[in-house]
C-alpha cells in the first residue's frame, strides 16, 4: 500500500547521492552482496537465533560506512512490519513443543521460531534499503543492467522512479480538494471515484505524451546513457569476497555460540 | 499480499525468481520487438499512477468501508499483457526498496502472484473475451469483475503455497487458504469495482486513450507464455501436494495427527527432499547446537513434518547462544561506532 509518505522516500534518494566509502563502491558489487546476505541468512534452519546475530554485524557496518542515519532506517522497518508479525504470529499457537530455556523457563517452541522470523525480517529487509540508500536508484539501476537486467526494465523502473512523485503529488493534491469539499464526509461512492481517479489516468497520460514529446526532441532513442565508467576496482573486489566469506563463514559455524562458549565456560 | 523474505526459504525464492525473471525477459524481448518507443514514457507514468491511484479511497457500496485500486488488471487493460508485467513488476521492486513493502527474496514470488495471474490469465482468458472491447456496459462489469476476482484467488493460492513450501511459518496449508481465498475474495471484488469505474469513465470521456500502443499489436492471445506460466505453476503446486502426499496420507488426518500429537514418523524419503535434508545435513556444521524438546519422544511428530530433525540442546548450549549473541551484537555495534568514528574526521 502507499501512503502519503513521498518525503520519506526522497529522503531515501538524497542519502543515494551521498559521497562515502560506500557510495563510491561498484553497484553491482553491492547488489551482490545483498543477495548473498539474504540467501545465507533465509537458508538458516526455523528455530536458529543466536547464529543470526552475527549477521547484524553487515547492515551495521554498512550503515556506519555510508553516514546513512539507523533512526530512518529502523522507521521503515517498523512501518514494514506488521505484515511478518501476523503470519509470524501464528507459529506460539500452532507449534507448543515445549522447549527449555536457561534458569528453568519453559515455552512453546513456536516462540522460538517467532522471535526467529522477526530477526530475519529485520535482516532482510534493513539490507535492502541499505543498498538503496548507499547506492542511488540511478546507480543501482546502471549495474544492474550490466549484470544482465533486460534493458527495458531498467530503463521502465527509472523512469517510474522519475515520475512516482510527480504523479503522487498530482494524486496527493486530488485527495486534498476532494476532501476540503466533502467537509469530512466518507469517501466518494463509485462513480465519483471512477471520475476521479479517470481524470488523474488521463492527465498522467498527457504528461507520458509531453514527455515522450520532448525526450524525441533531444534524441531519445530508447536507451538512458550513463555516465558511469564501468571499470572494477580492488576494493569492490574486496568487497565482494570478504563479506561473503564472512557470510560462509558465519553461516557454517555459529560464531557467536563460539563466542558464549569461550567466555562462559561451556555455560556452566 | 506481498510476501516478506522472513517467510520464504532460499529455495522457494530462487525458483520463483528465475520463473518471474525468465517472464520478463521474454516480456521484454516482446517489447523491443513491437517498438514503438512511444511505450517507454507510457509504461513509466502509469506505474507512477498505480501509486498515486492507491491513496484515494472509494466507499464500498452496502458496507462500512472503502477500498482501493490494487492495480494489476487495470494495468493489463491499459498496456496488454507483455508492458503491464514489466510495469506491475516495476512498481513491486520499487515497493521492495524503497518501501520496505515485500522482500528482495520474495520479490519473484511477488512479480509472480501480482504480474503473472492479472497479464497472462485474467485479462487475455476472462477480461478480453468477455469484454470484447465494448468499455461500457454490463460487459465491462461482469468482465472486470471476474477478471479480477480470478487474478487475486490464484495469487493468493500461490502465496499459500509459497509460503507453505518453504515451511518457515507453522500456519498448515488447509487454514492458510481458508484465511487468504474468503480475504482476497472481497479485496477482488473491491478491485474489479474500481477497475471498471475507471476504465467505464475513461472510454466515456476519451475513448481513444483506451487504444494503446501495444493492446493493439496483441490482441489476440498468445498460447506460449500462457502455458509456460501455468507449466510453473503446476510444478510448484503439484510439488506442494506430492509433498504432503508422501509425508501426510490425508490433509484432515494429518492436522489432526499434528494437533494431537499422535502420527508416525513417515520421513518422505524421496528425490529432492532426501537430497535436501542430506544437504542439511552435512551444511549443518554442528547440528547439536540448537534447540531440542525436552523430551525426546515428541522427535518423531518434528520430524514428521519435514525432515529436519531436532538438534540437540542443553541449557548450557543455549545460554552460551544468548551470551555469544549478545556480546556480538554489541560488537557489531562497536563496529559501526568505529567505522564512523573514522570517516568522521575524513
Amino acid at each position: 500500500m502507499f501512503s502519503p509518505s513521498s518525503l520519506e522516500a526522497l529522503r531515501m534518494d538524497e542519502l543515494g547521492g551521498l559521497d562515502s566509502p560506500l557510495h563510491r563502491l561498484d553497484a553491482r558489487a553491492k547488489a551482490i552482496v545483498t543477495i548473498a546476505f539474504i540467501a545465507a541468512v533465509m537458508s538458516f534452519p526455523r528455530y536458529e537465533l543466536s547464529g543470526l546475530t552475527p549477521f547484524f554485524i553487515y547492515p551495521i557496518a554498512l550503515l556506519a560506512l555510508g553516514g546513512i542515519p539507523p533512526g530512518f532506517i529502523l522507521r521503515k522497518i517498523l512501518i514494514a512490519a506488521p505484515f511478518a508479525i501476523c503470519i509470524g504470529l501464528f507459529n506460539p499457537m500452532l507449534d507448543r513443543h515445549p522447549l527449555l530455556l536457561p534458569g528453568g523457563y519453559v515455552v512453546a517452541a513456536g516462540w522460538i521460531s517467532f522471535v526467529s522470523i522477526l530477526v530475519r525480517f529485520v535482516l532482510t529487509v534493513s539490507v535492502a534499503l541499505v543498498l538503496v540508500a548507499g547506492t542511488g536508484m540511478h546507480r543501482l539501476c546502471a549495474g544492474l543492467e550490466r549484470i544482465g537486467l533486460p534493458r527495458v526494465f531498467a530503463v521502465q523502473l527509472l523512469f517510474l522512479y522519475r515520475y512516482l512523485f510527480v504523479v503522487a503529488d498530482e494524486g496527493l493534491r486530488m485527495r486534498r480538494g476532494m476532501e476540503l469539499r466533502a467537509a469530512g464526509s466518507r469517501a466518494p461512492g463509485l462513480r465519483v471515484y471512477g471520475s476521479l481517479l479517470g481524470h488523474l489516468l488521463l492527465r498522467s497520460l498527457d504528461r507520458a505524451h509531453r514527455i515522450y514529446a520532448a525526450m524525441l526532441a533531444r534524441g531519445f532513442d530508447g536507451r538512458i546513457r550513463t555516465l558511469q565508467e564501468s571499470k572494477v576496482h580492488p576494493a569492490d573486489v574486496l568487497f565482494t569476497t570478504g563479506w561473503i566469506a564472512f557470510f560462509v563463514v558465519a553461516r557454517t559455524w555459529n560464531l557467536a555460540e563460539g563466542l558464549g562458549f569461550l567466555l562462559t565456560g561451556g555455560g556452566r | 499480499m506481498h510476501m516478506a523474505d522472513a517467510l520464504i526459504s532460499p529455495a522457494v525464492g530462487g525458483t520463483m525468481w528465475a520463473a518471474s525473471a525468465g517472464l520478463l525477459a521474454y516480456c521484454a524481448r516482446k517489447i523491443q520487438q513491437t517498438l514503438d518507443d512511444r511505450l517507454v514514457p507510457l509504461m513509466g507514468v502509469l506505474g507512477a499512477f498505480i501509486f498515486a491511484a492507491q491513496m484515494i479511497n472509494f466507499s464500498i457500496p452496502a458496507t462500512g468501508s472503502s477500498g482501493h485500486l490494487g492495480g494489476g488488471l487495470i494495468l493489463a487493460v491499459l498496456l496488454g499483457p507483455h508492458a503491464a508485467f514489466v510495469v506491475i513488476a516495476s512498481v513491486l521492486t520499487v515497493q521492495a526498496l524503497f518501501f520496505a513493502d515485500g522482500g528482495l527474496l520474495a520479490l519473484g514470488c511477488n512479480i509472480f502472484n501480482l504480474g503473472f495471474f492479472p497479464a497472462f490469465i485474467a485479462l487475455p482468458l476472462i477480461y478480453r473475451p468477455i469484454v470484447r472491447g465494448a468499455h461500457s456496459g454490463a460487459r465491462l462489469w461482469v468482465g472486470a469483475m471476474l477478471a479480477a476476482v480470478v487474478g487475486l484467488q490464484l495469487g493468493a493460492l500461490a502465496v499459500v503455497a509459497e509460503t507453505t513450501l518453504s515451511g518457515i511459518s507453522e500456519l498448515p496449508f488447509g487454514n492458510f487458504v481458508l484465511l487468504m481465498q474468503p480475504i482476497h475474495l472481497a479485496i477482488g471484488v473491491v478491485e474489479g469495482l474500481a477497475t471498471a469505474a475507471v476504465v467505464a469513465f475513461v472510454a466515456r470521456v476519451q475513448p481513444d486513450a483506451l487504444a494503446m500502443p501495444s493492446s493493439s499489436v496483441d490482441h489476440h492471445v498468445r498460447l506460449r507464455p500462457v502455458l509456460v506460466g501455468l507449466l510453473i505453476a503446476t510444478v510448484l503446486i503439484g510439488g506442494a501436494l506430492s509433498w504432503f502426499a508422501s509425508s501426510h496420507p490425508d490433509g484432515l488426518e494429518w492436522s489432526m495427527g499434528k494437533v494431537s500429537g499422535r502420527e508416525e514418523l513417515d520421513a518422505p524419503a524421496v528425490g529432492v527432499h532426501e537430497n535436501a535434508a542430506k544437504l542439511q545435513e552435512r551444511t549443518a556444521f554442528l547440528p547439536d547446537y540448537g534447540f531440542r524438546a525436552t523430551e525426546p519422544q515428541s522427535i518423531e511428530v518434528a520430524a514428521a513434518e519435514e525432515a529436519e530433525a531436532w538438534p540437540a540442546v542443553s541449557a548450557g548450549t543455549t545460554f552460551s547462544g544468548i551470551v555469544g549473541g549478545a556480546l556480538v551484537m554489541l560488537l557489531a555495534g562497536l563496529i559501526g561506532y568505529a567505522l564512523r568514528m573514522r570517516r568522521a574526521p575524513a
